[in-house]
C-alpha cells in the first residue's frame, strides 16, 4: 500500500492534469489504472485501493487547500484550487521574495542581487 | 548593590548602540567568520541579559542587599502581601519594565517561532507535491522552474535542499556539488537557529537600529561560513563561478515583488542603490572575500576576541548571581 504522502501526491497529479472535477470513484480508478499500467507486482495494489482511502487522502488536501469541493452534488466532485505552475510560482516567490522575514524561514545560496551588481558579476564570469 | 544597577546600565547601552556599529563596520569578521559569529551572539545575551538585569537591580533595590534578597522579598509582596510601602514609584516602575521587556522577548521569540515553522511547514508540503526527488542523494529535491534557485528548508530529520531545473542546467557539476555543499552546510551547522534567533531580537525591539546592523551581519556571515565549507573541497574559482552564474541569473528588483511565472532579467532596470539591503551586499562581500582573500585572524587577536565574549557574558551574570551567593 502506497503511502498517504505518495497517494496526495498521485491524487494532486491526477488533477492537475484533468483541468475538470473529478469524484472519489473516478480518481480510484484512475489511481488503480496507472498503477496497473506501471505493471508487475504493483498491479494489485491499485486494486486493493479503497474509494475511503482516497475520500481520506482527499480530505487532507482540501484542509491544506489545495483541493475544492463541489458543493451540493452528490457523489462530491473535487479539483484543484490552483494549477501546478501556480503553486510553483507561489513558492519561487516566497523564495525569492525580499520580506525580512523571510530570511530565517529558508536560506538561499544567493540573497537578492540588485540588477547593476548581476552586471558585475555577469563581467567577472566573462573574465574566468 | 545600587552601583551595579548603574554599571549594568552603562554595559546595555554599549551593548545597544556604539559596538554593534562598530562591529558592523569592521572588515575582521570577513577573516574569522565564526569568531565574529560568537561574538555577534554574545552582544545580544549579554546586552539582553544586562538590559533586564539594571532594571531588576534599581528595582530591588530598596528591599535586598542582592537580587536574590530582593527577589525573595518581591516574591513575599506579591503572593503574600507583605507591604510594599518601601518600593517606591520608580522601583515599580524599573520592577515592571523589567518584567514586561522579559515577557517581551521571551513572546517574541517564541512568536517568531511559530510563524517561522508554519511557512516551513507550508513550503514543505507544496514541496512534497511539486518537488521530484533528485539523483544528487536523499535530502535533495528538484522543482520544475527555470530560475537558478537553490535553497535550503531545514526542519530536523525532514531538512530538503532544494534546487530547480535551471540551475542544474546553469552550472557544470563542480559548480552543482559546491552548491550541494554550501547549503548542507547551512543545515549540518544549524544555521536557521541563528536567523531565528537574530530575527526574533529584531522583531522585538525594531526601533533599535542596531537589530537590523545584527541580522544583517548574521546573515552574511552564516553565507561565509557555509562557503568555507564548500572551500574545503571545491575549488575557489568553481564556487566564484557558481555564485556569479546564480547571481546573475536570479536578479529580482527589491522593491517589486515577482509576479506569478515572472522570470527576473526581463527588462529590469534598477537605478543604482535603490535597493541596498543586506543581502545584495551580502553576495557582493562573499565575492570580493573570495576574489581577494586576506588572511585569517592572528591566534592572539583571535583568542581576544574570545576572552571578550567570555567576559561579556561572565560580567553581567557575575554582578547580578555572586553577591546572593556570598551574602
Amino acid at each position: 500500500m502506497a503511502s498517504l504522502g505518495e497517494l496526495e501526491r498521485a491524487v494532486m497529479d491526477l488533477l492537475w492534469a484533468g483541468h475538470e472535477a473529478a469524484t472519489a470513484n473516478t480518481l480510484r480508478d484512475m489511481l488503480a489504472q496507472s498503477t496497473a499500467a506501471h505493471g508487475g507486482a504493483a498491479g494489485h495494489e491499485g486494486k486493493d485501493l479503497a474509494v475511503t482511502t482516497v475520500l481520506t487522502v482527499l480530505s487532507r488536501l482540501e484542509k491544506k487547500g489545495l483541493v475544492e469541493r463541489e458543493r451540493g452534488m452528490r457523489p462530491h466532485r473535487y479539483q484543484a484550487v490552483s494549477s501546478r505552475e501556480d503553486h510553483t510560482a507561489e513558492l519561487m516567490h516566497e523564495v525569492l521574495g525580499s520580506a525580512p522575514d523571510r530570511e530565517a524561514v529558508l536560506a538561499r545560496f544567493i540573497g537578492s542581487v540588485t540588477e547593476s551588481e548581476a552586471e558585475t558579476l555577469r563581467k567577472l564570469l566573462g573574465h574566468s | 548593590m545600587f552601583w551595579t544597577s548603574y554599571f549594568l546600565a552603562v554595559l546595555a547601552i554599549v551593548l545597544a548602540w556604539p559596538v554593534p556599529i562598530l562591529l558592523s563596520r569592521a572588515h575582521w569578521p570577513a577573516r574569522d567568520p565564526f569568531t565574529a559569529m560568537l561574538l555577534w551572539q554574545v552582544i545580544g545575551l549579554a546586552g539582553g541579559l544586562s538590559m533586564i538585569g539594571a532594571m531588576l537591580v534599581y528595582g530591588l533595590e530598596p528591599v535586598g542587599d542582592n537580587l536574590i534578597a530582593g527577589l525573595r522579598a518581591l516574591a513575599g509582596m506579591v503572593l503574600y502581601n507583605a507591604p510594599t510601602t518601601s518600593l517606591g514609584f520608580w522601583h515599580l516602575f524599573a520592577l515592571s519594565a523589567a518584567a514586561l521587556l522579559t515577557a517581551h522577548l521571551v513572546f517574541t521569540l517564541l512568536l517568531t517561532y511559530y510563524k517561522i515553522e508554519r511557512q516551513r511547514r507550508r513550503h514543505r508540503e507544496l514541496l512534497a507535491l511539486l518537488a521530484s526527488p533528485s539523483a544528487d542523494g536523499t535530502g535533495t529535491v528538484v522543482i520544475n522552474h527555470d530560475s537558478p534557485v537553490a535553497y535550503c528548508l531545514p526542519g530536523g530529520a525532514r531538512s530538503v535542499t532544494v534546487l530547480s531545473d535551471g540551475l542544474m542546467a546553469a552550472l557544470e557539476p563542480a559548480e552543482l556539488r559546491a552548491v550541494l555543499i554550501h547549503e548542507n552546510a547551512h543545515l549540518n551547522q544549524r544555521h536557521h537557529l541563528l536567523l531565528w534567533a537574530f530575527a526574533a531580537w529584531r522583531q522585538a525591539l525594531p526601533w533599535l537600529p542596531t537589530t537590523r546592523l545584527a541580522q544583517e551581519a548574521v546573515n552574511s556571515l552564516i553565507e561565509m561560513l557555509a562557503d568555507d565549507v564548500a572551500l574545503r573541497t571545491e575549488s575557489k574559482a568553481t564556487l566564484i563561478k557558481a555564485i556569479a552564474i546564480v547571481a546573475s541569473g536570479s536578479a529580482v528588483p527589491q522593491a517589486a515583488p515577482l509576479g506569478p511565472g515572472g522570470l527576473p532579467g526581463a527588462g529590469l532596470q534598477l537605478p543604482d542603490g535603490a535597493a541596498g539591503s543586506g543581502s545584495a551586499s551580502t553576495t557582493a562581500s562573499r565575492v570580493s572575500r573570495l576574489l581577494s582573500p586576506r588572511p585569517p585572524l592572528p591566534v592572539g587577536l583571535r583568542a581576544t576576541v574570545v576572552a571578550v565574549c567570555v567576559l561579556l557574558l561572565a560580567m553581567p551574570t557575575a554582578l547580578l548571581i555572586v553577591p546572593g551567593l556570598l551574602g
